[in-house]
């Protein structure tokens, strides 16, 4: 068995680089990997980001921090009205926000990393979110074309993991974590606790460790 | 709106749920419904972010950070309730897994095309579940004022504000009175409390047909 490289915040950020797309877990702070966003803040400079998290964080919290400096170019979302300060940004044409409906984003990242080229969705159809796509009617209801959403980076929390990166989600705070664990090309995942390989029952695996890339140890 | 016309609304929304259905509650009125359900009325609570199996609001020693609703309050979770992914979520609620979800709205339409998400001239930033629930479950259900604060009609010919999905409503429940949508046609079913038919005409600028029948105590 070979494990999967427990790291420092510091060094996990280093895999992000100036125009990457990054994905971050969380509904909210809950269950956002809030050390690595911290780590994000204060080791890295890499700017011109394009973030795909649920909500943009909230003011000056999670990913409010890295809002604050100027760093994030694009965020797709859900929810941007969680971070007022997003929305401020927004308006002032600092950033450009992609508004997905929920159930999409959670399917399009899916998708993305389940392989898959793009879905009909029934969900904006006819709405403004439908602007600008496919349209197709599917049983005689008109159908939405999503594409799929893929990272270069996704920072994902879970509870616990074991030294292969087995992971293991706790309530709620498990939402849209596994789904980023498949969709991007690196994936790191903190965790609040690491347990030995074999430790987690094997059933109560959610995020098998193909998936994961790296380990860094919540603070 | 007062919290004895949101309590009203929610009592008689109340009514629509059968035992056993899987309800996703949207923010507001939907929310104070629970109290409302009789022993007899037990439903199983669905929230988009993660668990099927909502309890009551936790007092102080039962807080756990890991444990929010889709507003983002604390929860509980009841015995028997299983916790899954977002796109396992919504998958149940595209799927038609989901019975019933109530929600609020700014405009619901004679033809059932419903408004809830955003308001012309302000942000368009935080849309949410909204348009996943209104497509996906089975029966949706609005709860809101006849009328807006400034007493504009919220039951209109057709929605102004953006859409959220088109002839996805079932039932509007007001503080006046009940409708129900038939083969994308509103149905006046119900009058509540003190009202009359005149006071329902008064504030609904949808067409409807006035269908009494089955009204309770009226």
């Amino acid at each position: 068995m070979t494990a999967t490289a427990v790291i420092s915040p510091a060094e996990a950020v280093s895999h992000v680089r100036s125009g990457d797309t990054v994905m971050v877990g969380g509904f909210g702070l809950v269950g956002a990997p809030l050390a690595l966003i911290d780590a994000l803040v204060e080791h890295s400079d890499a700017a011109d980001l394009t973030i795909v998290s649920n909500n943009i964080g909230e003011p000056g919290r999670g990913l409010g921090k890295l809002l604050r400096q100027g760093r994030i170019r694009r965020g797709i979302s859900s929810f941007f009205t969680s971070n007022p300060e997003a929305v401020a940004a927004v308006n002032a044409g600092e950033i450009e926000a992609t508004l997905v409906p929920q159930g999409t984003f959670a399917e399009a990242i899916r998708a993305g990393g389940a392989g898959i080229g793009g879905f009909f969705t029934p969900v904006a159809a006819g709405t403004l979110l439908a602007e600008g796509k496919e349209q197709r009617e599917i049983d005689g209801v008109p159908h939405v074309l999503e594409q799929p959403i893929r990272a270069d980076v996704a920072l994902v929390y879970a509870a616990r993991a074991d030294t292969l990166g087995n992971l293991w989600y706790r309530r709620t705070a498990r939402n849209f974590n596994p789904l980023m664990a498949t969709a991007a090309t690196v994936t790191i995942a903190e965790a609040g606790e690491i347990v030995p390989a074999g430790a987690l029952e094997s059933e109560s695996v959610v995020t098998p460790h193909l998936y994961v890339d790296h380990l860094v140890q919540s603070a | 709106m007062t919290d004895d016309v949101k309590s009203r609304i929610a009592a008689r929304a109340a009514q629509e749920l059968r035992p056993g259905e899987v309800v996703n509650l949207g923010i507001g009125i939907p929310n104070l419904i629970p109290s409302f359900l009789g022993p007899d009325t037990q439903v199983f609570l669905h929230t988009e972010n993660g668990l099927l199996g909502v309890g009551p609001r936790p007092d102080e020693e039962e807080l756990d950070p890991d444990l929010i609703d889709a507003a983002k309050r604390p929860i509980t979770a009841l015995p028997g309730a299983s916790y899954f992914d977002s796109a396992s979520s919504f998958a149940m609620i595209r799927g038609g897994h989901v019975d019933v979800a109530v929600l609020g709205a700014l405009q619901v339409s004679a033809a059932g095309d419903i408004a809830n998400w955003a308001v012309p001239g302000k942000d368009v930033l935080g849309v949410g579940g909204a348009m996943d629930l209104v497509v996906g479950a089975r029966r949706v259900i609005v709860t809101m004022t006849a009328t807006t604060s400034s007493g504009e009609p919220k039951v209109v010919p057709e929605c102004t504000y953006p859409l959220t999905a088109r002839g996805a409503v079932d039932v509007v429940v007001t503080e006046l009175s009940v409708f129900h949508v038939r083969d994308g046609v509103l149905h006046l079913t119900e009058l509540l409390g003190d009202a009359n038919a005149a006071d329902v005409a008064a504030v609904t600028s949808a067409p409807y047909i006035v269908d009494l029948e089955d009204s309770h105590g009226h």
